[in-house]
């Protein structure tokens, strides 16, 4: 299991704010640098899941446009590529955070992503799964350690059945 | 949350969204950096990727379930936060979380309290399943 990338992440007190509006959180501690001040959760904080927006600065995550790549998503034909349409990515099964400590801003992480294992399931719904692991560890500036994210992917063979 | 206001078994429970709007989910997408389509873009959905219509980030339903686990402990306390996706959301959606205090225990002096997580859908469909680890105020 060896490291596959590094990305550093600077985390900035506007990015934490969108984020936690986007998930419905409007507590003061995630907008308010200020709200250090009788606020029990202290100065500003990032939600849990926050450092999955590492993305935003992952030079090569697929899911974003790109400069002078082609794009899957609909302009005027509902896929920007042609042939099948790639469901880059695939769908998310499990994710985890483990921390050692919280995440604030003015934070500058080192994520260093690694494969964890793969296996195949067959499944009713969508045929056969690929499950794929991949970890991230996520570092301050002083080298310590602060999180470790682990994910696991899965490519479906179809669509997932509706019931 | 402190050690002496909590017992095992008790639990907690939130409507984290009401009526889930597609606005949320670009508002993720725009936070979190990820732009699939699959989460915005309804033609695509229909007529390339053979899905009803667009359907929420897992990890927006991570993140908004997310709220009780810190509603409970305080985004600072959080030590662990895992969980399964069982089942897509949708627009629409309302979901419940539900926290059950699993354990309390001491370590080093400091308390700490393990928590099962679920969250259900309008339909009583369990969408994700997991549980977190928190430190507890003296």
């Amino acid at each position: 299991m060896s490291d596959e990338k590094t990305v550093t992440f600077p985390v900035e007190g506007t990015h934490v704010m969108m984020f936690a509006r986007s998930i419905g959180d409007y507590n003061p501690a995630y907008h308010d640098p200020g709200a250090g001040e009788g606020n029990p959760m202290g100065a500003q904080v990032a939600p849990p899941t926050f450092p999955q927006a590492v993305a935003q600065f992952d030079p090569d995550y697929p899911l974003r446009i790109k400069d002078g790549e082609a794009w899957f998503g609909s302009g005027g034909t509902p896929s920007g590529v042609e042939g099948t349409p790639a469901t880059s990515g695939g769908l998310h099964a499990e994710q985890h955070f483990e921390y050692t400590r919280p995440v604030r801003p003015g934070d500058v992480l080192t994520a260093r992503y690694s494969q964890g294992e793969t296996w195949e399931k067959e499944s009713r719904r969508a045929g056969k799964l690929t499950f794929t692991e991949r970890l991230v560890d996520y570092y301050d500036q002083d080298g310590n350690h602060v999180c470790r994210a682990r994910g696991v992917g899965v490519r479906t063979e179809r669509p997932v059945d509706q019931e | 949350m402190k050690a002496s206001e909590i017992s095992v078994g008790q639990t907690f429970e939130k409507v984290v969204v009401e009526d889930l709007k597609r606005t949320q989910l670009v508002m993720y997408s725009g936070a979190s950096g990820d732009y699939n389509p699959l989460h915005t873009d309804d033609l695509y959905c229909k007529e390339a990727a053979g899905y009803p219509g667009v359907f929420a980030h897992g990890m927006l339903t991570m993140g908004m379930t997310g709220t009780l686990v810190t509603d409970l402990f305080g985004a600072e306390n959080v030590r662990k936060y895992g969980v399964r996706f069982t089942n897509q959301v949708w627009p629409g959606d309302t979901l419940t979380a539900t926290a059950t205090v699993q354990e309390i225990r001491e370590e080093d002096g400091q308390a700490i309290a393990e928590i099962g997580i679920e969250t259900k859908n309008q339909d009583g469909k369990t969408v994700v399943l997991g549980s977190a680890t928190g430190l507890l105020e003296g």
